[in-house]
């Protein structure tokens, strides 16, 4: 192993370290803004796959995050508490809404798509409001068990258990999200970003993999969303309204637009100055996101996750010695 | 996706005769502007066929034509024999109809051994591909790194499209193309922009493709053309002018006329040392 990987290695059990011990470490509040900042981790990791990845900036993942949420309430209300059977079925539900919606958003490109996506979004916010017999309209759904791992089991209510079951999902998940980046479909969806023309060029019928990008980015979002909703054992419209799909894009361009765990950091970011610092200068929460997106933009404009050379202007290392290597 | 559509480099149609490319009354138009007007001619399998003409001639709506870039008002274009004509630039490409880009079209925060991977996946089906990673996929990387080799660009691999100089671009625009096993390659002012030394390092790598390769280019360059093409047309205000071997067209007083619109053009096609 050369020093690189030693380095790599070290820090991703540092990491790993480091989400093992939050339940060991900290209250049951800070507990559950830890596994909100997973759940949304996840959700910001679908859109950065449209936006960062293939090209596509997007803001509507928050109608499939609720299709999952929803999806994985009634599964376990009506069917199981199994966590798995409601993962899968809620994300199977997120592909099937991204399958039959899909079509109407890669019809546009750049502004064009985000535009379509935010139709898609409110759309499926109203929806959810209205359609009292499945949703609970604007009451929300509860009464959610808490979730079961393994058949027969006892399910989930400490808020600990609750934060490790988020956490493996979620680790799964960006396993297979860096899998897929690193695979050929990976590398079709990045060509697609670059340079779509030169794609079809090539032989590729671009629009059939931009659309197997928001499929899969709504799988994805979908299971977000049934951790969501086994989390907080209540979904609500608001889970899915402008707000949080806002919030997944804020995330991602505050983590740097491409790299997934710039997004995951994004998202904690995210999470932890609305619900953590929001409550200390109480009920500040959206002048704190203004001001760490107006910073994230001014200080970081590639994201936390891009590249040193920004890192570098903001700290420069030697100021004393070589007071002219910051003058460019 | 689209495997069985592949065509095997020169599969079809070299041997018994049909043309890579045929051109029946091609034709264009731009509202009233006759962009390309009726154009007829072929392209035997295995030739080294230009299109030149003076600026406005009509070349690279031509080209987009030929390529499904753009669609045709009328006509008809036949690769092997098969009408081409309602098929998408995608569809073409996967039938060994592959263009290059004028002005160097590549995915440049890729590196150059990932712009010709994508080619290379494409041609093998694998494009959708969401497991194993790129770079564990051995048969791939041989078979991007012998194109990157075939054109010069093997030490570059690992550079970003974006950090490679104007020559090296040129170069990776026709590995990308190259990659894709075409049966008929279309080149697109491949010389634009090239130093002397570049175009003719150029014309060494377009004279040493295999035989199965049609090359078809559109080209400024008089100097590359007459010293790589064995066939020539020449378009004039979007009207064939003529087709034949480059002494006919050399000869061509209707070609000299229509390149400086004067008499005395004699000197004008003339190779350096003949």
């Amino acid at each position: 192993m050369n020093s690189l990987q030693v380095r790599r290695t070290l820090l991703v059990g540092l990491v790993a370290f480091a989400l093992l011990m939050v339940p060991w470490v900290f209250g049951a509040f800070t507990v559950s803004t830890f596994t909100r900042a997973l759940v949304f981790a996840v959700l910001a990791m679908a859109v950065n796959l449209l936006t960062g990845v293939a090209g596509l900036p997007t803001l509507g993942q928050a109608a499939y995050f609720g299709v999952g949420a929803y999806t994985g309430a009634l599964v376990s209300i009506h069917w199981s508490e199994l966590g798995i059977v409601q993962l899968l079925v809620a994300t199977l539900a997120g592909v099937v809404a991204a399958v039959l919606t899909g079509p109407l958003a890669i019809r546009g490109r750049g502004v064009a798509f985000l535009m379509i996506t935010l139709a898609i979004g409110e759309i499926g916010y109203s929806a959810a409001g209205r359609l009292d017999a499945v949703t609970g309209g604007t009451d929300g759904l509860s009464g959610i068990l808490p979730v079961v791992v393994l058949p027969g089991g006892e399910g989930l209510v400490n808020e600990g258990l609750i934060y490790y079951y988020v956490l493996v999902v979620a680790v799964l998940a960006y396993l297979g999200v860096g899998m897929l980046l690193r695979s050929p479909f990976g590398l079709t969806l990045r060509g697609l970003r670059d340079n779509e023309a030169r794609l079809r060029a090539v032989g590729y019928r671009t629009d059939a993999y931009a659309l197997g990008a928001f499929v899969y980015a709504g799988g994805l979002a979908a299971l977000a969303g049934s951790l969501w909703a086994s989390s907080q054992r209540f979904v609500a419209p608001g889970d899915m309204g402008f707000e949080i799909a806002a919030l997944a894009l804020l995330a991602v361009i505050v983590g740097g637009v491409g790299s997934m765990w710039g997004a995951c950091l994004g998202a904690a970011l995210v999470v932890f100055t609305r619900d953590y610092f929001g409550q200390i200068v109480s009920g500040h929460a959206p002048l704190l996101l203004g001001t760490l997106f107006v910073l994230a933009v001014y200080l970081l404009p590639k994201g936390i996750a891009g590249g040193r050379a920004q890192w570098r202007t903001l700290f420069p290392r030697s100021h004393a010695e070589h007071p002219t290597a910051e003058v460019r | 996706m689209n495997a069985s559509q592949h065509v095997v480099p020169g599969g079809r149609g070299s041997a018994d005769g049909v043309p890579a490319l045929g051109v029946e009354g091609l034709s264009r138009h731009f509202g009233s502007l006759r962009a390309v007007q009726e154009v007829t001619f072929e392209v035997r399998a295995g030739s080294r066929h230009a299109v030149i003409g003076p600026n406005g001639a009509g070349k690279s709506t031509l080209f987009a034509l030929i390529a499904g870039a753009l669609p045709a008002t009328s006509g008809r274009v036949r690769l092997h024999g098969d009408d081409v004509t309602s098929m998408a630039e995608y569809a073409r490409a996967n039938r060994g109809l592959v263009r290059t880009f004028q002005h160097s079209s590549l995915f440049l925060s890729a590196t150059a051994r990932e712009n010709v991977l994508l080619a290379v996946q494409r041609r093998h089906g694998v494009q959708a591909s969401p497991w194993r990673s790129v770079t564990r996929r051995r048969a791939l990387l041989e078979e991007a790194d012998e194109v990157l080799a075939q054109l010069g660009l093997l030490d570059r691999a690992g550079a970003a499209a974006g950090a490679l100089s104007h020559g090296e671009r040129r170069q990776l625009e026709v590995a990308v193309a190259l990659a894709t096993a075409p049966s008929v390659l279309l080149l697109d002012e491949p010389a634009a922009g090239m130093s002397p030394a570049d175009t003719q390092a150029f014309q060494q790598i377009v004279l040493g493709l295999p035989q199965e390769v049609t090359v078809l280019l559109v080209e400024h360059d008089l100097d590359l053309v007459f010293g790589l093409a064995d066939t020539v047309t020449v378009l004039h205000l979007g009207e064939h002018l003529i087709t034949g071997d480059p002494e006919q067209v050399r000869a061509s007083e209707a070609v000299q006329s229509a390149y400086l619109g004067a008499e005395d053009t004699s000197d004008l096609f003339l190779e350096e040392g003949s």
